[in-house]
């Protein structure tokens, strides 16, 4: 039996406000097993991205525990921290967070800049994956230089820089047209299934939940509902 | 690790150049400042420094006293109360390495069409010694001229030019107050004295004949001063003693009564001359270096302004992993850059313009390795003491704010 990817148990996080300590996570319990495609949902304020920066390990839970990979996140230093989201784990934003001064080549291969990879190596490994998201010929081009759909393409280009075993998408889908998120569902529902990547998504559309395995509501911090995604009934 | 962050920080200089340069301005400004005003202090100091060395080393100038006459107060060195025998009994010390008597005096020279006013100087062949003045042709009277008064001058470099033009003066007569003078020998250049006066505007002769033919003293053996050169530094002190305890025994002062004659330590007066000028050298790169502090200062707020903006970038750069180090090492590195690409401008700058002032101010510049060395050394130790208050704000951000961050 192989232990889980991302094992959550009691996770608690509150934060401290002039008016007290406000509760955002109270008590959750996941597991994600390696190669799983997981959608998140619930409405604003249910403590479903609180979940997800500390699933990214951008922020640290105020108590329960985060194992992932078969490492106690919890102990870990900053450093230790900065290397798990450099080697384990992609970021896709909502608002792709490309840096507009650097090309696309630069801008795949900016995680390798923190994991002692030559020059050389750098560029041929980014440009493989500009290939790989259909982007191959614009190496050279600049983010504010192409749609919105490629861009969020140059971001999943980079989230899978290291071979992450774990891709974090927090509304990748939140900035784009229909037809557009379509195409990087299917990108996504395609890195899920031919390379057995593990995928937790943040969506507020049913439609874009529809394209994952399993579905975890939040609401007011706990976990409300977790199960397989059936018909649409279960999405309202 | 560090190649490519260089490649980054030298994109992000160029990302917004308006404020890069403005920014580096400080540092042009400051570095070539420093330079400037140290190159025209050293310029300055080494002047000084000339014109000691060509004064002679470790010297005194032994005065005679005032004199009263009527109730009239006549200056020093009126009173005439040195004599040569005094040079020749203090030339006796085994300290004193040399004693020049000196009887000064103005005279018209004439040669051919030319004529020229010059000052002369009447003394003794150790004056070439205790100036440490060299021939650059001809010889040197000896002290055989000294008791014979003989009719012979050496002739600096001054004289020359307006007296002979490009003629070879060496063996020639002129006349000097009418009287015919064989100039045996030719002055080396000297240049100005500390206070200023031409050197090399001069004329020596035997001081007995200055006395007897050409200016005729009323107290034949007087001489106004004369100059005493001590075998090494250290004896200076002894020497001054035994010079004063000598003159006065042979003066036959009494007890209490007052020198008629003054000892003056040039060589203590030129230190201070040298150190004044080293002193105001280094006020002024002190003056110049607050300058070099402003544009650090300015470093600093162009990099937190740099940090705030880019809050996201660093947002961004520590999701995909980026640890507090490579963040802090990133605005260091852009600071430090900012910083040494200004110091090489200023340096630059520095250099033309003390080159420009050494052309159109005719002022001696020093420019030394070492103050640019110096500029450089302070400019990178300005770019990382300044940057690394920005550069370590950026690093302890928390991921999680810096993304947020609109």
């Amino acid at each position: 039996m192989v232990s889980p990817l991302i094992r959550i148990e009691n996770l608690c996080k509150n934060y401290e406000t002039a008016a007290g300590s406000v509760p955002a996570l109270v008590d959750v319990d996941l597991q994600v097993d390696e190669g799983e495609f997981v959608a998140i949902m619930g409405p604003s304020g249910s403590g479903k991205s609180t979940f997800m920066n500390i699933l990214g390990c951008l922020d640290i839970p105020s108590g329960g525990s985060y194992v992932l990979n078969g490492t106690n996140v919890g102990t870990l230093s900053k450093d230790e921290l900065a290397h798990l989201r450099n080697k384990v784990i992609g970021f896709v934003f909502q608002g792709f967070n490309l840096l507009p001064r650097a090309n696309l080549t630069e801008n795949v291969a900016l995680p390798l800049l923190y994991s002692n990879i030559g020059r050389n190596e750098r560029e041929e490994r980014a440009l493989g994956l500009l290939a790989k998201v259909g982007l191959g010929k614009y190496g050279k081009s600049f983010p504010n230089q192409i749609s919105g759909g490629q861009q969020q393409r140059v971001a999943i280009a980079r989230a899978l820089i290291n071979s992450p075993r774990l891709i974090l998408a927090d509304e990748p889908t939140g900035n784009l047209d229909t037809h557009t998120s379509r195409e990087i569902m299917n990108l996504f529902t395609q890195l899920n299934q031919e390379d057995g990547i593990t995928i937790v998504l943040v969506t507020h559309e049913a439609d874009i939940a529809a394209y994952t395995s399993r579905l975890v509501r939040f609401r007011d911090g706990r976990v409300e509902h977790d199960g397989a995604v059936k018909a649409e009934g279960v999405l309202t | 690790m560090i190649t490519p962050m260089l490649g980054e920080a030298w994109h992000a200089m160029g990302a917004n150049r308006m404020r890069t340069f403005l920014t580096m301005l400080g540092m042009v400004i400051g570095v070539g400042a420093v330079i400037l005003m140290l190159a025209i202090g050293q310029g300055a100091q080494f002047q000084v420094e000339q014109s000691i060395a060509s004064m002679g080393s470790n010297l005194f100038i032994v005065q005679s006293g005032s004199s009263t006459s009527g109730g009239v107060r006549m200056g020093a060195g009126a009173a005439s109360t040195l004599t040569i025998a005094d040079a020749q009994a203090i030339e006796e010390f085994p300290n004193v390495a040399a004693v020049a008597p000196v009887a000064p005096g103005t005279a018209q020279m004439v040669y051919g069409p030319n004529n020229w006013s010059t000052s002369v100087i009447g003394t003794t062949p150790s004056y070439l010694d205790v100036r440490e003045w060299k021939l650059s042709s001809g010889f040197g009277f000896t002290s055989t001229d000294v008791r014979s008064a003989t009719r012979v001058a050496l002739i600096a470099q001054m004289v020359v030019t307006n007296l002979f033009g490009d003629e070879d003066p060496v063996g020639i007569t002129i006349r000097l107050k009418q009287s015919p003078f064989t100039v045996l020998g030719l002055l080396a250049p000297k240049g100005q004295s500390l206070d200023g006066r031409d050197q090399d505007d001069t004329v020596l002769v035997p001081v007995t004949t200055a006395q007897r033919k050409l200016f005729g003293s009323q107290f034949q053996g007087m001489v106004r001063f004369m100059m005493v050169q001590a075998a090494s530094k250290e004896a200076m002190n002894t020497v001054e003693r035994d010079m004063n305890d000598l003159l006065r025994q042979r003066h036959h002062l009494q007890e209490g009564t007052d020198n008629d004659f003054t000892v003056r330590n040039l060589t203590a007066l030129a230190n201070a001359a040298a150190q004044t000028a080293q002193v105001m050298s280094m006020m002024l790169g002190a003056i110049a270096s607050i300058s070099l502090l402003v544009g650090g200062i300015g470093i600093m707020n162009i990099m937190l302004v740099s940090v705030t903006e880019r809050t996201r970038e660093i947002g961004i750069r520590m999701a995909i992993g980026a640890r507090q180090k490579d963040i802090l090492m990133q605005f260091l590195l852009e600071a430090l850059m900012i910083s040494i690409v200004g110091c090489l401008i200023g340096v630059v700058l520095g250099v033309g313009g003390a080159v420009l002032v050494n052309v159109l101010a005719e002022t001696a510049v020093v420019i030394t390795g070492q103050s640019v060395l110096m500029a450089f050394l302070v400019a990178a130790a300005i770019g990382i003491f300044f940057g690394f208050y920005p550069a370590n704000k950026a690093a302890k951000l928390k991921p999680i704010d810096a993304l947020r961050y609109q």
